[in-house]
């Protein structure tokens, strides 16, 4: 299937983050045009194409636009939410590597929209190669005149920040970027107020959005609404970046018009599962999206409506794929950890019950599970669902459900294991136990405490 | 710290020219100078290695803040390291993309290799690792970072023949992103890593 390239239709070009080979490719025009447009009209122009937040939310990106007022006296900010670090997401990396002035333009587009003369790009620390080259871009676009004080002549001034991250998964959700751009800790904010638009960044409305959001604006701008909400689905309109890792052939970042069959995907275009191997399982939108089962995904596409149906989600579009040879406990506990490291700390159930879950699958996955150790862990991941402050209490908790529910037959394989060996173990402490009390009461051999005290060793064992 | 280290900027260290004048221009890019306490950090660390005291001293004189709200900056972030790293601080990746194509072979190897545990620096000061969590490289896993730059689409031997050249080439070798000698004509350069890694059509 050729699918059609809106967003990545020019990053092979070794030119592309140039100034000159971006405009060689029909670049910046479309700025050029919105800046004479009303305002307004280009938020109406994004309401049409149905654009949804493509960081894993999925909100609708003209509505969040359109909480700005039309006239608003104070400074109004536009971030380019550019921290992606939900495991098995890489997508925004490659436009802003290898298309930086696309995500420019986007920006300078958005903020027309909503009236911002200041915008940052937030970076996740990590990205160390693509902090360059989009910081290389911004100085070009300066020096242009495409950013400062008079950009492209229209009298519009903008001025564009690349900050970056330094290591802290929190900080991709809106307001604990917001507080971290503000230099504190990147914690997240109580809500209300739900929207960065009412008082975002010191106070001011801001508008946070995510890097392929706007960059996938040029192309509704440049195209029209009506025209991108004819790609894909009628719910989830466009195309969306899905970054595909894991045990598959051709691991890499594709571009995919939405409604996509999910097991034509892995088959066609990732080449299949690797070394001649079967499909296990799949999460489909970045770690926090729950795990799915080969056997769950007959007929499932990729867009938000069906997979959401589906029992999962399509998330940032980070999309991993398991073979049959994956142990999902181990996976599970591999997860559990990543959540557990990176709470920011600030809501008791999360800082809690993240290391409780870990603590718990490590034990399974390493021979020590106890009977009642899926109940425990569904139970505390129940109690951390929707009672923290933001959306982490979620992704911690939507995996650790979805791995036991998915695949209890590993849990319970393994927790049965632990439960043998651990048998097998007292039998032999309690035949060691029983030579010993032999050989000290040599000439008592037929009392009956002989057997009563292995068995007090038994329970003080397995109290511990 | 006690309250003459708090106490007035002329008590402050100065660091290069560069990273002066580097901070000074970065403020003003800000709607408040608060905002630049986060490459105000990345600034000292490149200078002094890691965060000190003194580096937080001055953050805080030229951020205007109190020196306890940077302390309390720089510890929530893992990329500030309070204690001292080698010059190559290299961190493999652990999460789940990685994990499932054999994270846990490089960690091994880098074990084997510099006879250091995680987070302990080599006795010549060249090296330390650690296994952090996703650095959003999961298309090209599994892979490392070292100091700024991505290594990637690795097993031990590709590993170990990337540290080799390093330890050949070092004296000019930063891969750093802040003075921005990303690894220049080091095999395994990110753009061809990410190009093998496949945006395909």
């Amino acid at each position: 299937m050729k699918h059609r390239q809106i967003l990545l239709a020019n990053v092979d070009f070794p030119d592309q983050a140039t100034i000159a080979g971006y405009e060689s490719r029909g670049g910046y025009k479309t700025v050029r045009k919105v800046l004479g447009m009303d305002p307004l009209a280009v938020r109406e122009e994004v309401k049409k194409s149905g654009l949804r937040g493509r960081g894993g939310a999925g909100f609708p990106t003209g509505r969040k636009w359109d909480f700005i007022p039309a006239k608003c006296d104070k400074p109004v900010y536009l971030i380019n939410n550019a921290d992606e670090s939900e495991p098995g997401t890489f997508k925004d990396r490659v436009l802003l590597e290898r298309d930086p002035h696309l995500c420019i333009e986007g920006m300078i587009i958005a903020a027309w929209a909503v009236q911002s003369k200041w915008s940052c790009i937030y970076i996740r620390g990590e990205y160390g190669y693509p902090y360059v080259r989009i910081q290389r871009a911004v100085e070009e676009a300066y020096k242009h005149g495409y950013l400062g004080d008079n950009i492209f002549g229209s009298g519009f001034a903008h001025h564009m920040v690349v900050h970056r991250g330094a290591g802290a998964y929190i900080c991709g959700e809106e307001t604990a970027l917001l507080n971290s751009l503000e230099g504190k800790k990147g914690q997240p904010r109580l809500k209300p107020p739900y929207f960065p638009a009412v008082r975002g960044l010191y106070d001011a409305p801001t508008i946070v959005n995510n890097t392929e959001t706007l960059a996938a604006c040029v192309w509704i701008l440049e195209n029209g609404g009506e025209a991108y909400a004819k790609i894909g689905t009628e719910k989830s309109p466009g195309t969306k970046l899905f970054a595909c890792s894991g045990h598959i052939n051709k691991p890499g970042v594709y571009e995919v018009e939405m409604g996509y069959p999910v097991l034509d995907f892995i088959e066609d275009e990732l080449g299949g599962i690797w070394k001649g191997r079967k499909l296990k399982g799949i999460i489909p939108g970045g770690s926090s999206f729950p795990i799915m089962r080969a056997d769950q995904l007959q007929g499932v596409t990729l867009d938000y409506e069906s997979l959401v149906a589906a029992g999962s989600g399509l998330g940032s579009g980070g999309f991993m794929v398991m073979d049959d040879t994956t142990d999902m406990v181990e996976a599970a506990e591999n997860v559990a950890h990543f959540y557990a490291h990176e709470s920011c700390g600030q809501c008791t159930p999360c800082r809690e019950g993240g290391h409780w879950i870990e603590k718990i699958f490590h034990r399974v996955a390493h021979g020590r599970g106890l009977p009642g150790d899926m109940e425990l862990a569904r139970s505390v991941a129940n109690n951390v669902e929707g009672h923290t402050i933001c959306a982490f209490g979620e992704a911690l908790a939507w995996p650790a459900q979805a791995f036991i529910k998915r695949f209890p037959e590993e849990f319970t394989a393994r927790i049965e294991e632990a439960r043998i060996e651990e048998a097998r173990i007292e039998e032999a402490r309690i035949e060691e136990a029983r030579i010993e009390e032999g050989l000290v009461a040599i000439g008592n051999r037929n009392g009956k405490e002989n057997g009563a005290r292995p068995s007090m060793h038994y329970q003080l064992k397995s109290n511990h | 710290m006690t309250q003459g280290q708090q106490a007035s900027s002329n008590s402050v260290m100065r660091l290069s020219d560069r990273a002066e004048s580097r901070i000074e221009e970065i403020k003003k890019r800000y709607p408040d100078v608060r905002s630049a306490v986060m490459p105000a950090l990345y600034i000292a660390q490149e200078e002094l290695g890691h965060v000190t005291k003194e580096a937080i001293l001055w953050v805080a004189d030229r951020v205007s803040m109190p020196p306890v709200q940077v302390m309390e900056v720089a510890t929530f972030y893992t990329m500030y390291y309070k204690k001292p790293v080698g010059r190559y601080h290299v961190q493999v990746c652990r999460t789940l993309s990685c994990a499932l194509r054999g994270a846990a072979k490089l960690t091994e190897h880098m074990h084997k290799r510099l006879g250091v545990g995680p987070n302990e620096i080599t006795p010549d000061g060249m090296w330390s690792f650690e296994e952090v969590e996703c650095l959003g490289s999961c298309g090209s896993a599994p892979m490392c970072e070292i100091n700024d730059v991505y290594f990637e689409n690795l097993d031990p031997q590709k590993l170990d023949a990337i540290l080799q050249r390093i330890e050949k080439e070092l004296p000019n070798l930063r891969l750093s992103t802040l003075n921005d000698e990303l690894g220049a004509g080091l095999a395994g350069a990110p753009l061809s890593e990410v190009r093998e890694s496949g945006v395909r059509k």
